[in-house]
């Protein structure tokens, strides 16, 4: 076995250093009844060159398709240079970094991913990276509880997308934790609602979208002055990428930020690994989970960096810490680092007006087939829902025979869309043209 | 290689320069500057570099050159299962077949990607004797809370909402109580005994109903088997309670014995430690869970089924304990541990915990005239030193660590195991050749050594790393932890 060094002769070697007889001596203490005495029923060991063409055949039983599906992960362009670089064996290959004289290198590309996420975000300080975006707004949202001591009930908006919805209910459901909806009014937040349910003063925290989960760019003025004269926190679950051209979470008032940096290259790969983004305030920074990289000085005054603030964590504190979680997402916060320097400032927005372009030219393409019409009529980025008179389904199953993923259905009469930079022109026409002929 | 490299990302930039390439846009008449409302867009700009890919390409070669991994040498941390990550699997995962899977993809066009989720879940099953396995939590401390929720489900659907409280032994992992916590739940602190297992008499009393379950280990963060387990199975059992094993030492008992046969009801996997997937700097992982029969319905959702006609679908069962992902967990890492256990198929598969237990033992015994060894006996995948025998140099635990990276080896875990003042925790892993682990030992002695004859030079290690002792304190009591901070 390649991944086994062992000689007979070390074996024995060994053995003989550790004063025992057998191999079945090093478990000698396990009681008789719980040994496994017998063969796994596991394929037998298969070559480089049978794995291979086993992965193979196994990719062919999924079909490769024109995404046009959004609702929390695109199909954005990822850069040549971003897998060579994670894929080094001093980055892929290192633990946490717990001896900071030998891990420089990933504790600054942490700092580097903290600096980025606060640019884009405007929060003043970020964590080293969350699994992904619905338990990073989980997370925040036991922040407002823990923050607000007294009070357990968090209120989230209706647009919020339902994957980081019923995250959100489970993670609160054992935390005694209460969520209510805020209502929602054609394909906003229904802010009238949202004052009507902050009057109980039992609000630890709001959360909200943006964009939400129907691709609307929601306005969101006056909402934290709201909620702050409630003494609630206002947490907003934003799309990273977009904030290259949106009005940043800070600037709303947020004091929590969140969400999922899928849309900053990562690719799709059926659900994951992402990496989740969660930001704060400086007020609220003793309250943030997972691990902080900060810098520093080494004794002879070189600049350094080093995981800090570690009195929140569960190593340190246990039962007491902000949150159980252990890791971040460090490689995909690399990831997504190196995205964000490949593209800067410009490459951002280039991205959000090539796929705003897009999906506006292709949101009017179907309303003129007549076949489909906006459902709100509301500012959107590069997805937006449509009403069609044909059933979803209906219009998904003849896409799909185009190698077309047709969006995402989220209604009996709901179809939402999503284009981003890599879909061509002749690819939208195409989707177009096979609703139109419905 | 540039030597004592040091730049920020953000201090190469020079305005013009880009480091991105994108398609023209093809459509004509649409403006998103003008036409998205002013009070919708940014006032600010961010600062981010402005660089080229070449910049990217060197700034990040050099920062992996002050890195230390698998790769680049022996990294014995304790309870961390170090071992080699083969390559196959990142080929494997990185398949642009998998690679491209939307999510909301419909299942019929995702066969392969689901029969991959469905037969490592399977594969999991046999390997650890627990009928039913979820892949959809995201690390081991993540598995670790959805286990503990479908505990609580468990007992919330039998009606017994007074099952509050879960019993964590002393020596356990600090997630432990911390996913306890977090899953709502009080936590009772069962003692060891001397020799570091669970004391079964200080239990007895602790079992009530108002007990969840129990949180263990085996073999426990000393490296020691709980050979009272079926005991301890029979008495939680016996008041109502659930046994949930941490899987962080699976590695050990690898094709010796199985956390289901133990009596345990709930258990997460690492597949990042024991099935090879490579730990990114801190992740991503994946924290699978298992139940035994007669739980699966608890499992999170979605789930993954295979029909009779034996297509593969996604389930939601109404009992669940919820959501706790995305969607499927981290997919690209399950195909990395899947590639692996096909890799090593039936006939290794087993060797893995004899060899890890192996290597453990023999580094064990070659260093304990050196270093205390609190606990005698067979260790399984690793074993605790509490400091060096000859403590009257004042060279610590952590002198000690320190000076092990001036020798080109990552630490052991230190000051874990809580039970010790002066915990050194070593894991050697199955993939570590005796030549390699003589060399480590050659050189803890060595060190041993040092700390009698010259102890300054172990105090005040490392020396020869790209950075030396850092200032802590500091950077916690007047956090930068941006550029802009930073910058002032």
């Amino acid at each position: 076995m390649k991944y086994f060094p062992h000689t007979q002769d070390d074996i024995d070697k060994m053995l003989q250093v550790a004063g025992l007889k057998s191999m079945d001596d090093l478990f000698g203490e396990i009681p008789q009844q719980l040994l496994f005495n017998r063969e796994f029923a596991l394929p037998e060991a298969m070559s480089e060159v049978e794995i291979r063409k086993f992965f193979e055949a196994l990719g062919k039983k999924n079909s490769q398709l024109v995404c046009f599906a959004g609702a929390g992960v695109e199909d954005h362009y990822s850069p040549s240079i971003i897998n060579p670089i994670i894929s080094r064996g001093e980055f892929l290959t290192a633990y946490t970094p717990y001896q900071p004289e030998i891990s420089q290198g990933t504790l600054q590309y942490i700092f580097e991913y903290q600096s980025m996420i606060c640019e884009l975000t405007g929060m003043d300080v970020a964590n080293a990276s969350m699994y992904d975006g619905t338990t990073a707004t989980a997370e925040a949202m036991m922040m407002t509880v823990a923050a607000a001591k007294k009070r357990n009930k968090v209120l989230v908006s209706a647009t919020m997308n339902p994957k980081v919805r019923r995250v959100v209910d489970t993670y609160a459901l054992y935390n005694g934790i209460v969520v209510e909806s805020i209502a929602e009014k054609d394909g906003v937040t229904d802010l009238a609602d949202l004052e009507i349910k902050l009057q109980g003063d039992d609000v630890a925290g709001v959360i909200l979208a943006q964009p939400n989960f129907y691709g609307v760019v929601e306005d969101y003025t006056g909402v934290a002055e709201m909620c702050h004269a409630r003494k609630a926190l206002m947490v907003m679950n934003a799309n990273p990428l977009a904030l290259a051209v949106l009005r940043t979470p800070a600037e709303w008032g947020a004091d929590i930020a969140c969400g999922d940096g899928q849309t900053l290259g990562i690719p799709m790969n059926y659900g994951g690994p992402y990496v989740g983004y969660l930001a704060c305030t400086n007020a609220l920074v003793r309250k943030l989970p997972g691990r902080i990289v900060g810098s520093t000085t080494d004794v002879d005054g070189k600049r350094a960096f080093v995981l800090t603030l570690q009195a929140r964590e569960q190593h340190i504190r246990r039962e007491k810490a902000n949150s159980n979680i252990c890791s971040n997402q460090s490689l995909m916060a690399l990831f997504v680092t190196i995205y964000m320097s490949l593209m800067g400032n410009k490459g951002l927005k280039e991205v959000n007006r090539l796929s705003y372009d897009g999906a506006h030219y292709m949101a009017n393409k179907l309303v003129a087939t007549g076949k489909c019409s906006m459902a709100f009529d509301k500012p959107f980025l590069n997805e937006f829902a449509v009403k069609t008179t044909v059933s979803p389904e209906k219009i998904q199953e003849a896409l799909l025979a185009k190698g077309i993923l047709g969006g995402v259905r989220i209604a009996d009469d709901m179809l939402l869309l999503c284009v981003t930079e890599q879909r061509t022109k002749d690819e939208i026409d195409l989707l177009v043209e096979t609703v139109k002929n419905l | 290689m540039i030597r004592n490299y040091d730049k920020l990302i953000f201090e190469l930039s020079k305005e013009g320069r880009v480091g991105y390439s994108l398609p023209k846009s093809e459509f004509d008449g649409c403006c998103m500057c003008s036409e998205l409302p002013a009070n919708l867009c940014r006032e600010s700009l961010p600062i981010l570099p402005e660089v080229t890919e070449f910049d990217v390409v060197r700034h990040y070669t050099n920062l992996s050159n002050k890195n230390f991994g698998v790769d680049t040498g022996f990294y014995p941390l304790g309870s961390c299962t170090m071992k080699y990550n083969p390559r196959i699997n990142e080929e494997m995962a990185a398949h642009p077949a998998f690679a491209g899977l939307h999510p909301d993809a419909p299942t019929c066009s995702a066969q392969g990607a689901l029969e991959i989720y469905y037969n490592l879940a399977q594969a999991l099953s046999e390997i650890s004797g627990l009928a039913s396995f979820t892949l959809n939590p995201y690390a081991g401390a993540h598995g670790e809370l959805t286990g503990l929720m479908i505990m609580r489900k468990y007992h919330i659907l039998r009606g017994d909402l007074k099952r509050t409280k879960v019993i964590v032994p002393d020596s356990a992992h600090g997630t432990n109580p911390a996913s306890a916590a977090v899953c709502g739940l009080q936590i009772v602190e069962v003692k060891s005994t001397p020799k570091g297992t669970v004391d079964v008499e200080d239990l007895k009393p602790l079992l009530d109903d108002t007990v969840a379950g129990i949180m263990m280990t085996n073999p426990n963060t000393l490296g020691i088997f709980e050979t009272e387990i079926p005991e301890i199975s029979r008495l939680v059992h016996e008041c109502g309670g659930l046994l949930y094993y941490d899987g962080a030492n699976l590695n050990a008992v690898l094709g010796k014995c199985r956390p289901g046969d133990m009596g345990f009801d709930i258990m997460h996997i690492n597949l990042h430690k024991t099935f090879s997937t490579p730990h990114g700097g801190g992740g991503p992982g994946d924290g699978p869970v298992g139940v035994r029969a007669g739980l699966e319905h608890l499992l999170p959702n979605p789930q993954v089924k295979k029909g009779a006609d034996g297509i593969f679908y996604l389930d939601a069962d109404n009992a669940s304990a919820g959501y706790v992902s995305n969607f499927l967990g981290n997919f690209a890492v399950i195909m990395r541990a899947y590639t692996y256990i096909l890799t090593l198929g039936r006939e290794n598969v087993k060797m893995v915990g004899p060899l890890a237990v192996l290597n453990a033992n023999y580094v064990k015994e070659s260093l304990k005239e050196e270093y205390y060894l609190p606990i005698e006996g067979v260790c399984k995948h690793e074993f605790v030193f509490d400091g060096l025998v000859d403590k009257s140099t004042g060279v610590t635990t952590l002198d000690i660590a320190k000076r092990l990276l001036d020798y080109g080896y990552h630490a052991p875990t230190i000051y874990f195991p809580l039970l010790f003042h002066q915990s050194i925790m070593i894991e050697p892993t199955e993939t570590e050749s005796k030549e390699t682990l003589d060399e480590f030992i050659g050189v803890m002695k060595k060190v041993a050594c040092e700390a009698i004859e010259n102890p300054d030079v172990v105090k005040s290690a490392p020396h020869s790393t790209p950075v030396r002792r850092l200032d802590e304190t500091t950077a916690a009591r007047f956090p930068k932890t941006t550029y802009r901070q930073m910058k002032g």
